[in-house]
């Protein structure tokens, strides 16, 4: 009995997290639009924004909303609804593969997606500027969900073993697209090789209103009907025979989640390039906060990954002006760390 | 005997439990399976009625695990029919099939951190919500002795408190037909007892209990009849009494036992010589 009652669970409630990393998340993207080679208070920051899109207040000067309306808002908004897409996939996926090592990229989106980016930076001809800036997120995109829609046509995932074929058939079909990926860039020259590089480490660089207002709304569909599905991936966690007895239909659930997290990855990754990290670790620290039921874990997922990339874009910003460098360094260097701190805390791991 | 049989599987005197109603929940004609050409059952013919408690018992890859497996529309048989309630389990959706039977597999490790109430609370997954749903969690906490530990983190139980939590989970589904796959292998000498009188009782309230079980004392004791599996086949389907001889025994499984009478409730009891 006493056993019972000092290992008691300690969790925060929804109630509690939720509120709590959401204000957090407002202010990281107030002092975010604010930060940057031209400094503003928050104070300016929210002038603008108030005056700009509620029409109260004064506002600033013309300088300064041009860069929070025009240069940082859209980014930093844009890396918000990322940051949100990538941790709520990955959660999602994680239970779906049971697996703690699961994330977006599990289902080759991502490296579906790199191998259409960098085909494209590296087989278009030197055109302008503005029709690539738009032809290699396409072919990211388009990419992406062809590498997902190719491994799950080859395992065919049916009940029984069907995400474990599902797992190994990604893991060969993933190392596919690296390979192709591996080859595009050995063949790209200088110029090309840069913008491989940059693209395989993730930028929010080339974000604009119209590149926000594309994706915002597929998102967010996405993230609601994933968060829909909360007490269904409860089940899946199980495994798919326990699942199914308990009256879940595994074989469309699994294939719900799949099509939705090759979207909102695929979508968020086809404009900023690969952003790793996120997905796989954002989900564990929630999980160790509010435990493993979906209600809480995938909310509160969203915002810390959303926190997450704001942080990370906004140090992207600063470390070395006017430079920037690229995010997913700044991911891997916040969340393996605190990732590790969390592994080496909890008594066990399970794989 | 309510069973409608195919093949020559003995039939012996009447259950001595309480009558089972006449009209089967569960048929099983000429069912058979075969996977990558090993022939793991063949040619099984039962039925099963409300009120009964049957045990499915023999020796290990006789095939039990497998007929609870197409009972449970895990798997589809390649030869025959099986049917619950009339109709295929395959033929039911998932949700409906849910509500009709529920499962206690064997493996249930758990990959993520919920709590033993989480993980109960989760038999009620195929039904709507309702009001009774806190109290039906909470009898079946108490039934499977986990209300003590309903806190905890499944992953940090031992294999008989973590099949403890599954069996809760199967008493929340409030299922006509009990699928139960070896439920009292982890368990120590008390929680069988317990467990196997709580699927005693879930029959006497007139629910289907199929269960597979290794000690076949424990099956006489508790259950209405007793299917004997063998090499894939059902060798033999009646009244523990009648199932349970020394010879059957020897003979199916190879061990030489000796069937005496318990001390205190008569019902057979099977030990080795």
């Amino acid at each position: 009995m006493k056993r019972a009652l000092t290992e008691r669970t300690r969790r925060v409630p929804l109630g509690a997290a939720l509120p709590v990393v959401a204000v957090v998340l407002a202010i990281a993207i107030v002092v975010a639009i604010g930060s940057g080679p031209i400094e503003l208070t928050p104070r300016t920051v929210l002038a603008v924004a108030g005056h700009e899109i509620l029409g109260l207040g004064p506002g600033a000067g013309p300088l300064e909303t041009t860069v929070v309306m025009d240069l940082r808002m859209p980014r930093v908004l844009f890396g918000a609804l990322t940051g949100a897409a990538l941790a709520v996939s990955g959660a999602a996926l994680q239970s779906l593969f049971r697996n703690p090592l699961a994330d977006p990229g599990i289902i080759g989106v991502s490296a579906g997606a790199s191998t259409g980016a960098v085909g494209a930076i590296v087989m278009l001809p030197p055109i302008t500027g503005a029709l690539v800036a738009w032809v290699v997120p396409a072919s990211a995109f388009v990419g992406g969900l062809l590498a997902t829609a190719l491994i799950y046509a080859l395992a065919r995932p049916s009940a029984g073993t069907g995400t474990a074929r599902l797992l190994l058939v990604g893991i060969a079909v993933g190392a596919a697209f690296s390979a192709a990926t591996g080859f595009f860039t050995f063949a790209a020259d200088d110029d090309e090789l840069e913008s491989v590089v940059f693209w395989q480490m993730g930028s929010l660089g080339s974000i604009s209103w119209l590149r926000l207002a594309i994706v915002t709304l597929p998102v967010l569909l996405g993230l609601g009907l994933l968060m829909s599905l909360a007490r269904r991936l409860d089940l899946l966690t199980l495994g798919e025979r326990q699942a199914k007895h308990l009256g879940l239909d595994v074989n469309s659930t699994r294939r719900l989640v799949i099509v939705i997290t090759a979207l909102l990855t695929g979508a968020t990754v086809a404009f900023t390039g690969t952003i790793g990290f996120i997905g796989l670790v954002v989900p564990h620290i929630v999980r160790l906060l509010c435990g493993p039921g979906h209600r809480a874990l995938l909310p509160v997922s969203a915002v810390l990954g959303a926190l997450l990339i704001v942080v990370a874009d906004t140090l992207s910003r600063v470390v070395a002006p006017p430079a920037e460098v690229p995010i997913g360094l700044f991911t891997a260097l916040m969340g393996a760390p605190f990732f590790l701190a969390l592994v080496m805390r909890s008594r066990a791991v399970q794989l | 005997m309510s069973a409608r049989q195919h093949g020559p599987v003995p039939q012996d005197g009447p259950p001595s439990g309480p009558r089972p109603s006449p009209t089967p929940c569960l048929e099983v004609h000429g069912a058979g399976f075969t996977i990558d050409g090993a022939r793991l059952l063949e040619d099984v013919s039962f039925t099963a009625s409300p009120g009964e408690l049957v045990a499915m018992v023999g020796p290990n890859g006789a095939g039990k695990s497998t007929m609870l497996a197409l009972l449970a529309g895990d798997l589809v048989p390649t030869t025959g029919e099986v049917t619950l309630a009339g109709i295929a389990p395959h033929r039911w959706t998932a949700k409906a099939l849910a509500r009709e039977r529920s499962v206690m597999t064997q493996q249930h490790g758990q990959a993520f951190s919920f709590t033993v109430r989480e993980l109960v609370e989760m038999g009620r997954a195929p039904h709507d919500a309702s009001d009774e749903d806190d109290e039906i969690v909470a009898a079946a906490l108490v039934d499977a002795e986990i209300a003590d530990l309903a806190e905890r983190d499944v992953t940090t139980l031992s294999g008989g408190e973590l099949a403890r939590t599954v069996f809760a989970r199967t008493l929340t589904q409030s299922a006509a037909i009990v699928l139960l796959d070896e439920p009292t292998a982890p368990l120590d000498l008390r929680h069988q007892e317990l467990l196997m009188q709580r699927a005693r009782e879930l029959a006497d309230e007139g629910r289907c209990v199929l269960v597979v079980l290794h000690d076949l004392s424990l099956a006489a004791r508790f259950c209405d009849r007793v299917a004997m599996f063998s090499a894939g086949r059902l060798a033999a389907l009646g009244a523990p009494e009648s199932v349970l001889t020394p010879e059957r025994i020897e003979d199916v499984y190879r061990q030489k036992v000796a069937v005496l009478a318990h001390p205190v409730t008569g019902r057979p009891l099977v030990v080795p010589v």
